[in-house]
């Protein structure tokens, strides 16, 4: 019982603490910023270790955080193996080969209105289905191993990269192209130094929203078959063998991953939009 | 015209393709179909014919190809195989099958019809929950700079983690409460529709500009006239999308969520399907949810064009 009121007083001061912060002169600074939302994360984790101590939840419901982090320390190697096989095998894989060929298409289909008419509507529409769903054909199709994953993370990237690439390309005003025209510029020239320019905020847009698509298809798909390593396959196994702290770490490795993945494209965003409004510092 | 005209050719041209691409794709399948009919194929084992090339095959057996596009549990069944048992696992089930209204008085519980309920309900059941609990803390994340701060750093990174993972210790856990059936999977879908609606609803209820809120200052309007005069009308387009988005979420997170425990749904259907090589069993599933998907999207799109135009919106 002394934990639980230990946990209540930990979140009263942990939010009493980001209230004085948050309201107070200091909340524009950049350390406010970061610190607000980093002392929340820290109370949610102590308010969960002591709450499982103190209410004793079986570690098969819900692990500690300090479980979950000695689970993590003691598997590293099968964690890395793990995230060698589904993230860089798997999800980066299908996410350069899918946006990469996204992309072409998109230019292709850009130069051709009536594929433009005729892909976008079909494109949008797929972009909008569980397309989760053509994992098990494609585990049939390419074995157990990191291809069938690869291929599952290629079709579900595709469409929303060829749409919003698309959209990129159509993203420049008649005075532009007119400008370009009496340049005398040909048609690879104003593709080169204009339209693809401009298309890249909205290029970013797809790659960002394809990188947790990535990852998402790369795990899922290992849920329907797999070699004997794999982010999917740990997870699943270990869930059935109630290691649920193993879970968490498994978990924490994709959390990690994802974010980072995520920020390394949003950093490269912002080295090649940096004249984008959105991107100006003020 | 000009609008269905692009889109149709495109649709009959990868409907062309896939019906290309069957040849390649089943030729092992359909050579070993001839064989035990009785036709001459050359290499005349499975064997042997395992290690010639895919189109090589084609070439040295032109006569029976033309199986290509009706085998059984081909590695790629033609779409018409398809329609065949999305009308089979459908109608026929739910009227003929030996579970049928005909045979047993009534609907069929291996129908896709009944397998699509299973997972329509837990998506519906945990968008609601997710899409409600999303716009109130939304609000609260508008109202509470405490809240704002600290919560929404982290429902913006939540969204490159792959949520979906969680799904079957989801179930595990709420399996070991006693839960099981259509509230854990509810539970996933809530989940992963949860933070696009939070981000979409926050964007949207910020979307106010100075002016219009410091309008709203000089009538001397209170946070509450604020809020249902102004932020809630001007979110609603956010919102929509954020919806649209929220839906398609929960049906992946319905489907994920039913290949733990197979106790129906369109998930176990293709996790079967995938354990006993029924290929057209998984195909049939999963235009079936794509349909869904589909509809969902198109009811939401419907319910925003009717409030819009209620809203006196120009579309």
């Amino acid at each position: 019982m002394i934990y639980v009121l230990f946990a209540a007083l930990i979140w009263a001061m942990g939010w009493g603490l980001n209230a004085v912060i948050a309201n107070g002169r200091a909340a524009k600074t950049s350390a406010a910023q970061i610190g607000v939302p980093l002392i929340f994360g820290a109370t949610v984790l102590i308010i969960w270790e002591l709450l499982v101590t103190g209410l004793n939840i079986s570690a098969v419901i819900l692990p500690a955080p300090t479980a979950i982090a000695s689970a993590f320390g003691a598997n590293l190697a099968i964690l890395w193996a793990d995230f060698f096989q589904t993230f860089v095998k798997g999800a980066f894989s299908g996410y350069v080969i899918g946006c990469g060929a996204a992309f072409l298409v998109a230019i292709i289909v850009d130069r051709y209105d009536f594929l433009r008419r005729g892909l976008l509507p079909v494109g949008n529409f797929v972009a909008a289905l569980p397309i989760v769903g053509t994992a098990p054909i494609l585990v049939m199709w390419f074995g157990f191993d990191w291809q069938s994953k690869a291929a599952v993370v290629v079709v579900m990237v595709f469409f929303p990269m060829l749409v919003n690439t698309v959209a990129g390309l159509r993203d420049t005003s008649t005075m532009q192209r007119d400008l370009m025209r009496t340049y005398g510029a040909s048609y690879a020239q104003t593709l080169l130094k204009l339209r693809i320019p401009a298309a890249m905020p909205f290029v970013f847009n797809g790659l960002k929203i394809a990188t947790s698509l990535a990852l998402i298809g790369a795990i899922v798909a290992e849920f329907f078959g797999s070699p004997v390593l794999g982010m999917g396959f740990r997870i699943s196994t270990s869930v059935g063998q109630l290691a649920l702290d193993m879970v968490w770490a498994e978990i924490v490795v994709a959390a990690i991953a994802g974010s980072l993945f995520y920020g390394l494209v949003a950093k490269i965003e912002q080295w090649v939009t940096f004249w984008h409004p959105s991107q100006r510092k003020h | 015209m000009t609008k269905v005209g692009p889109i149709l050719t495109v649709v009959l041209a990868i409907m062309a393709l896939w019906y290309v691409a069957c040849i390649p794709m089943n030729v092992q399948e359909t050579l070993t179909a001839a064989e035990r009919a009785g036709a001459v194929v050359t290499p005349d084992n499975a064997r042997a014919r395992a290690e010639v090339g895919r189109f090589s095959l084609m070439l040295q057996n032109t006569e029976t190809l033309a199986g290509s596009w009706s085998v059984e549990r081909a590695r790629l069944p033609a779409p018409h195989q398809i329609v065949a048992e999305l009308w089979d696992s459908t109608w026929t089930e739910e009227v003929y099958g030996r579970r049928g209204i005909v045979n047993s008085g009534s609907l069929s519980n291996k129908s896709l019809i009944y397998h699509g309920w299973v997972t329509l309900s837990a998506t519906v059941v945990g968008f609601a929950i997710g899409a409600g609990l999303g716009v109130l803390l939304a609000v609260g994340i508008v109202h509470s700079k405490t809240m704002d701060m600290s919560v929404m750093p982290w429902a913006i990174v939540s969204q490159t983690i792959p949520i979906v993972a969680l799904a079957p210790m989801i179930i595990v856990v709420l399996y070991s409460f006693g839960i099981q059936g259509l509230i854990p999977k509810a539970v996933i879908s809530a989940y992963l529709s949860f933070f696009p609606v939070v981000v979409g609803m926050v964007k949207g209820l910020r979307s106010p500009d100075a002016m219009q809120l410091d309008l709203l200052h000089t009538y001397n309007a209170g946070q509450g006239a604020t809020f249902w005069k102004l932020r809630l009308p001007s979110s609603v387009p956010y919102l929509f999308t954020s919806l649209k988005v929220g839906i398609a979420a929960s049906l992946v997170g319905a489907i994920v969520g039913e290949l733990p425990v197979q106790r129906g749904g369109l998930g176990a259907r293709m996790l079967g399907g995938s354990y006993y090589g029924q290929t057209e069993q998984i195909w049939a599933a999963l235009f079936f949810a794509a349909g869904m998907a589909a509809l969902l999207v198109a009811l939401i799109g419907w319910v925003e064009a009717r409030t819009l135009k209620r809203m006196g919106v120009q579309a």
